[in-house]
């Protein structure tokens, strides 16, 4: 009987770290698994950033780096630049990627860097307690915005994925969740195109991931996962700019690219 | 094959010995006054297969600097003041990663946006703050052209040799000026990044290169590492010493003001005056133990003066070194015109004259 479903090669045989209900798991899951299919393990850099995922070198059996807070996307380019044979991806938050980090992101993205982002939106810091992040919701409270994010104060989450669709540079951008399986699917299916754009010289890679946060959102496990639906209204899911589908296209023709 | 001679600005000759080193990626952002470094290596670096990129920021290009060095790939970046304390962060991080990382300060006055003529006010900053945490860089301090072109050469060693970044301490004036500059084959030594660098798993188990330990035992073991590697760099000391054991005073100067202080001093001596000359190459780690036999070895009571671009920072570490064993004078000249060896004879004959000399 075919083998139907395995532990990921890649994934290394320990407990996650992360609260009931993350669904930072879920995604180190499907990332091993990307990584596995595409059989990356052996040239792959990670780029651990500063968050609750800074731990990812606990789970990813490839060589990871960690980076300092918001810098991913620069470190990421400093190694494609200086080694192009290996495939190098960050793994960052929305505090890492969209504040702090926002400049770098931006930029890499401009430049078309031959990287993969992996963006997990959960609406807040989750590292430092659940504080406004730039993707909080309007009207969300979190432990800075005791009333609700007011956006005449803090203005309005930005859609990354979209204004990253924008650009030039860039290869693959799309955002999804996990919080079906069906989803799931989804996520594993645009992950392995976002590595595909790098792998394909084809320009920067980005996906953003809606996901729960339990513990600062203040809410049970399932209902947190049933609040992410919530999200999906301020952040549309789909996928925003596709370039890898013209080369799988071409590839199930039998052209070349 | 005899070694090409070139008019060079000092800056030019950073990156003359950056590539001699076979540095393979430059990362920068522009700032006056070290613009020369950037654009003499989007020129070279291409030629030579390596990569040159402008950043957007300092912030970005000091990342992009510690991405490359963590895949083993000789890196350096370049800027002047308000540059450098942006890429702090960073500094703090490299040196926590343990990565070889090249950085070159061509200091401007601050502080603030300041000014662009010279200063060494980022001596402090180099050698004691650039960034959070214990940690240092090996700093070291060219004079001329021909200096900056084999230090910056070497530091692309001693950062490998130590796993710990290396900063390269000039300023405006002595980056801007032209001189001569012999551009000789260096033999700079290449140590093995394989038991480190982010190279990929392949045929061995996955690398992690990282500075969070919470754990606290851990942490402390980290921090006696780095401190026991500081210790280790003392070996490579590098100073110029034109000091006399019946010298009665002793002029210690750094970089573009050591030019003038020497020629000062040299001009005293040839009218007889018992003046000494010592230079710290190395800024960090400081000179302490040659200070200290120079005390040693002096037949009369010494008096140090020092000299700097600055409002008085290098005086505190040769205090420190000196121990109160000779008194110590501060000739501070913050960032302005640059005084002429003349008027530090003149400041270094009153120090001469006075009664303040401490028996050592």
């Amino acid at each position: 009987m075919p083998e139907l479903f395995k532990f990921p090669k890649s994934l290394k045989k320990t407990l996650f770290h992360y609260c009931p209900g993350c669904h930072h798991s879920i995604v180190h899951r499907l990332l091993c698994e990307v990584i596995d299919e595409l059989n990356i393990q052996e040239k792959s850099v990670g780029i651990a950033s500063i968050g609750c995922s800074c731990f990812l070198y606990f789970y990813i059996d490839v060589d990871i780096l960690e980076a300092p807070h918001g810098r991913a996307c620069a470190a990421a380019t400093g190694i494609k630049r200086a080694k192009p044979e290996l495939i190098v991806f960050t793994y960052q938050g929305d505090g890492d990627f969209a504040a702090i980090g926002f400049n770098e992101s931006f930029h890499s993205a401009l430049r078309g860097e031959k990287i993969t982002a992996i963006m997990i939106n959960n609406t807040v810091y989750g590292m430092t307690g659940g504080q406004l992040s730039p993707t909080t919701l309007p009207g969300q409270k979190t432990t800075t915005t005791p009333e609700g994010r007011d956006p005449n104060f803090y203005g309005y989450p930005p859609r990354i994925a979209e204004i990253f669709a924008e650009l030039e540079g860039v290869a693959f951008s799309g955002r999804f969740a996990v919080n079906t399986p069906k989803r799931v699917l989804e996520t594993k299916k645009a992950l392995k195109k976002a590595f595909l754009a790098q792998i394909n010289n084809l320009g920067f890679g980005y996906i953003e991931i809606l996901s729960a946060c339990p513990v600062n959102w203040k809410l049970d496990p399932v209902s947190a996962n049933k609040e992410v639906d919530k999200l999906t209204k301020v952040f549309p899911l789909g996928t925003f700019k596709d370039k890898v589908k013209n080369i799988l296209n071409s590839e199930k023709k039998g052209e070349k690219p | 094959m005899k070694a090409k001679k070139v008019l060079a600005k000092g800056i030019e000759a950073i990156a003359f010995g950056a590539l001699e080193a076979g540095c393979k990626c430059y990362f920068g952002y522009p700032i006056t006054p070290q613009n020369e470094i950037p654009e003499l290596m989007a020129r070279e670096l291409p030629k030579r297969g390596g990569v040159f990129l402008q950043a957007e920021s300092e912030l970005a290009a000091i990342n992009m600097v510690l991405g490359a060095c963590a895949v083993g790939v000789r890196a350096m970046t370049s800027s002047s003041s308000p540059g450098i304390s942006l890429m702090c962060e960073a500094f703090s991080y490299i040196a926590a990663l343990e990565l070889p990382a090249v950085v070159a300060n061509v200091m401007r006055g601050g502080p603030g946006l300041g000014g662009i003529e010279a200063s060494q006010g980022d001596y402090f900053q180099a050698v004691k703050g650039s960034g959070h945490g214990d940690f240092h860089f090996m700093v070291l301090a060219p004079h001329n052209a021909q200096e900056a072109y084999e230090l910056t050469a070497k530091a692309f060693e001693f950062a490998e040799k130590y796993r710990n970044p290396v900063m390269i301490l000039s300023d405006a004036i002595l980056g801007q000026m032209k001189e001569p500059l012999i551009l000789k084959k260096l033999r700079i030594k290449e140590y093995n990044k394989n038991d480190w660098a982010l190279t990929g798993a392949k045929n061995r188990p996955s690398r992690i290169i990282r500075s969070l330990f919470l754990s606290s035992q851990e942490l402390k073991e980290r921090n006696l590492k780095l401190a026991k590697k500081y210790k280790k760099m003392k070996k490579d000391i590098i100073y110029e010493n034109l000091v006399n054991d019946e010298d009665r005073v002793i002029v210690v100067a750094f970089g573009s003001m050591a030019r003038i202080a020497k020629d000062a001093c040299l001009n005293l001596r040839k009218k007889g005056y018992p003046v000494g000359f010592f230079r710290p190459v190395t800024l960090f780690p400081f000179p302490v133990k040659p200070i200290q036999e120079l005390i040693k070895k002096a037949k009369n009571p010494l008096k140090f003066v020092v000299p700097e671009l600055n409002c008085g920072q290098m005086v505190e570490d040769v205090k420190l070194a000196v121990n109160g064993e000779a008194s110590v004078i501060s000739l501070p000249y913050p960032p302005s015109v640059i005084p002429f060896p003349e008027e530090l004879e003149k400041e270094i004959k009153k120090c001469l004259s006075s009664s303040s000399f401490q028996k050592a």
